[in-house]
């Protein structure tokens, strides 16, 4: 398996050292990892049970468990639609899919450039404005079919 | 200890306060049928829903392995509305499980079949989606199988209370749950010491050894001339397979059985242990009368190498050198007894009955053929399918005689060897060889029993002859890793350590008879926390049958050392007997 460079095995040590204290540190860490780094693999979750003493399949169950957690690297923009049954009844399916059209990327995956990753959301809690999108955390209000293109490529064109 | 009063389907009972409602009702003479929960606790998920019982003061029903009882409550097992739905749980297991149950290899000893049974479950052939399985057939040792797992989380629980760092662990979320190491991986390719504890408590056919059945069946059909050899602890547990009270010995009608099944020669792995110990003794002395590297750590357990060659790799010259005992055993039948008869070693098959899915991998490894690559033992059975095999065979067990072992070259054994196959055994062993040759006497009394036990890790300083020598005692990785936590920083203060893989040593190894109460209704209910002692005790008091106790008085090693190995730890004995160790990466 491929190692970490020193460097990268310092700053993960020196995140799990930020938690030393808690009782509970794994997702204080694994967010850390996830924010800085946009996603954990295997050989960063070895190092944290190194650190942590916390065994690597805990940690690869949690990583697993929840969406927000990455194994891969995720693209520049991550676009989240939210799937969630307001979304859903007011059509997010097909916004999503015309997503997945428009990048030519199935859910879970990051186009060859790295520009975008598509996700798909369980409720973002903004039922109020379904079908609602999410792009790095600015959120897109009742999203039609025919408005992708177009948000595809005011970031395409950032 | 407080006490509470409590009804159990109208009778009245006092019991502790604490206790779970499974656990009381247990106590109170009642069996409430679980597929999660084990051992007091030892995994307590309240994830099967198979305990469902009513409570007065809970609102619906409640899983009884995971509720407290109080002091008043009224437990209903019995009402319609329980019944329906521990039946429900239990359909609800079968519709995303394996239907192939006639062909499983579990078949007769599963929990769920059992459950299914017992709660009346029907109508199990519901259309619709799986979780998509994955079967791991890669390892030597252990077949895992996600179609039959029920997501219970025992196995998990024991692997991490065995060994502290668990190489099991639930992956993914929802319906696409499944139990393995990470990423999916075989148990090849991660860290798993392959001791098959995981094996033993698992309910289903989910995690079963890898049989050899077949092997040894080819091997017959090519007429090769075929060497049994039994370890130690299996003749306190075969019994079992058969209905027998856990801590008979049946080492008699074990040899009798072999016998029948058409092996050409039926030895004791004891007669391996003896030279174990010849070698092991002798090389502890040579590397404290040296200044070689100490303390120096046994190297009989596979599942512990292959947890130092995963955790210790910078320490593995602590491990004697010398090969396991049926390893040892194997190497000496296919040169001294070849010899000696006439015999191709290409043409020997040696079979080895262990209580162990580790050795199934240790016999593959590379260290432990040759120079021509011929391996020292082909085939190891576990103490399990040395019962399917006899049942196979149409043998009834417990209508066998007592026979003795073949006796010729190899047939002598001492009381050390039997007590490998406890923790603290080898240690023991050892130290009547170590004790005599340095100070050329018997030691009085015989027993060490500072390294009897149970207890995590035991310590003893023995006086040889004016030189104090401390020793330590471990089984399970989680124990091990304190003491070469030491290791590692120095602080060591032992001469020679014994560490076994699994907790209690070979007698409560992965290879044996399944201990699961609801199939033992003759046994006590306590008997998940007494069958480590009462099969220990099985192989204690073949120690003390025994009329020679120590290795170094078996008479036909002596002959062996005299006639074809020279000097323990001399020439020809390494080229055999000894072997190497390799670091190993924990996830390739």
């Amino acid at each position: 398996m491929a190692r970490l460079n020193e460097t990268a095995a310092k700053q993960i040590a020196e995140i799990c050292d930020r938690y030393k204290n808690e009782p509970t540190p794994l997702m204080l860490i694994l967010s850390d990892i996830q924010n800085e780094y946009g996603y954990i693999p295997l050989e960063v979750q070895e190092l944290v049970s190194e650190k942590t003493g916390i065994s690597v399949a805990e940690i690869y169950g949690v990583v697993t468990f929840y969406s927000y957690f990455s194994l891969k690297p995720k693209g520049k923009y991550v676009v989240g639609c939210c799937l969630g049954t307001a979304c859903y009844v007011k059509g997010g399916g097909q916004v999503f899919d015309k997503f997945s059209e428009v990048l030519g990327i199935k859910g879970g995956e990051t186009t060859p450039d790295g520009l975008f990753t598509l996700d798909a959301l369980r409720c973002l809690g903004a039922c109020g404005i379904a079908p609602a999108v999410s792009i790095n955390g600015k959120v897109y209000p009742k999203v039609q079919v025919s408005d992708v293109p177009g948000i595809v490529d005011s970031y395409r064109n950032a | 200890m407080s006490l509470v009063n409590i009804k159990i389907e109208g009778h009245p009972y006092q019991v502790e306060a604490g206790l779970t409602i499974l656990e009381a009702a247990k106590r109170c003479g009642y069996e409430i049928p679980s597929l999660c929960t084990f051992n007091h606790g030892e995994c307590n998920q309240g994830s099967c829903r198979v305990c469902l019982v009513e409570a007065t003061g809970a609102r619906g029903l409640v899983a009884s392995c995971v509720y407290p009882v109080s002091e008043g409550m009224e437990i209903i097992i019995s009402s319609p509305k329980a019944v329906q739905a521990r039946r429900t749980s239990v359909e609800l297991l079968l519709s995303n499980h394996s239907t192939d149950c006639q062909a499983c290899p579990k078949n007769g000893k599963c929990e769920l079949y059992y459950a299914a049974q017992i709660t009346g479950a029907r109508n199990v052939q519901k259309d619709g989606a799986r979780t998509p399985a994955t079967v791991d057939e890669i390892s030597p040792s252990i077949v895992r199988d996600t179609s039959k797992c029920i997501l219970c989380g025992r196995c998990i629980a024991r692997c991490q209370n065995a060994h502290g760092l668990g190489v099991l662990g639930f992956e993914n979320r929802g319906f696409n749950t499944i139990v393995g190491p990470a990423e999916n991986r075989s148990f090849t390719d991660s860290p798993c010491i392959l001791c098959g504890q995981c094996v033993s408590v698992c309910p289903t056919g989910a995690l079963m050894e890898k049989s050899e059945i077949g092997k040894l069946d080819e091997a017959k059909r090519q007429g090769k001339y075929i060497v049994v050899q039994t370890a130690p602890a299996v003749r306190a547990a075969l019994g079992e397979e058969f209905g027998m009270k856990i801590g008979t010995p049946v080492t008699g009608k074990m040899v009798a059985a072999l016998h029948r099944l058409g092996f050409d020669k039926v030895y004791d792995t004891n007669f391996g242990a003896d030279l174990t110990i010849m070698e092991e003794a002798n090389e502890l002395l040579l590397r404290m009368k040296n200044g070689g590297v100490l303390p120096m750590i046994t190297s009989c357990s596979p599942g512990w190498v292959n947890y130092a060659e995963y955790y210790y790799g910078d320490q593995l010259d602590h491990l004697s050198s010398c090969k396991s005992p049926h390893e040892m055993f194997g190497a000496i039948v296919k040169s001294y007894y070849a010899e000696k008869n006439g015999l191709d070693p290409k043409n020997i098959f040696v079979v080895s009955i262990m209580p162990c899915t580790a050795k199934k991998f240790e016999k593959e490894r590379d260290q432990l053929k040759n120079a021509e690559g011929l391996p020292d033992v082909d085939c190891v059975l576990t103490t399990r399918e040395l019962g399917a095999l006899i049942r196979r065979s149409g043998i009834n067990f417990t209508k066998l005689p007592d026979e003795e072992f073949d006796q010729d070259l190899l047939g002598e054994y001492s009381g050390a060897g039997v007590i490998f196959g406890v923790t603290g055994g080898v240690m023991e062993a050892a130290l009547r060889t170590a004790y005599h040759a340095v100070t050329g006497k018997e030691h009085e009394l015989i027993k060490f029993e500072e390294v009897r036990g149970l207890e995590g890790i035991k310590e003893a300083s023995i006086d040889m002859g004016g030189t104090t020598v401390n020793v330590a005692v471990a089984h399970g990785m989680k124990n091990a890793k304190v003491l070469m936590d030491e290791v590692r920083a120095g602080t060591s203060k032992y001469a020679f350590i014994e560490i076994m893989g699994c907790p209690g040593g070979c007698v409560a190894g992965g290879g044996q008879p399944y201990v699961k109460p609801c199939f033992l209704p003759n046994e006590d209910i306590d008997i998940l926390d007494t069958y480590k002692q009462k099969r220990s005790a099985a192989l204690y008091s073949e120690d003390e049958r025994q009329t020679v106790r120590q290795s170094h008085n078996n008479t036909q090693i002596q002959q062996l050392y005299k006639d074809y190995l020279g000097e323990p730890c001399g020439h020809r004995a390494h080229e055999l007997l000894h072997t190497t160790y390799a670091a190993r990466e924990r996830f390739n």
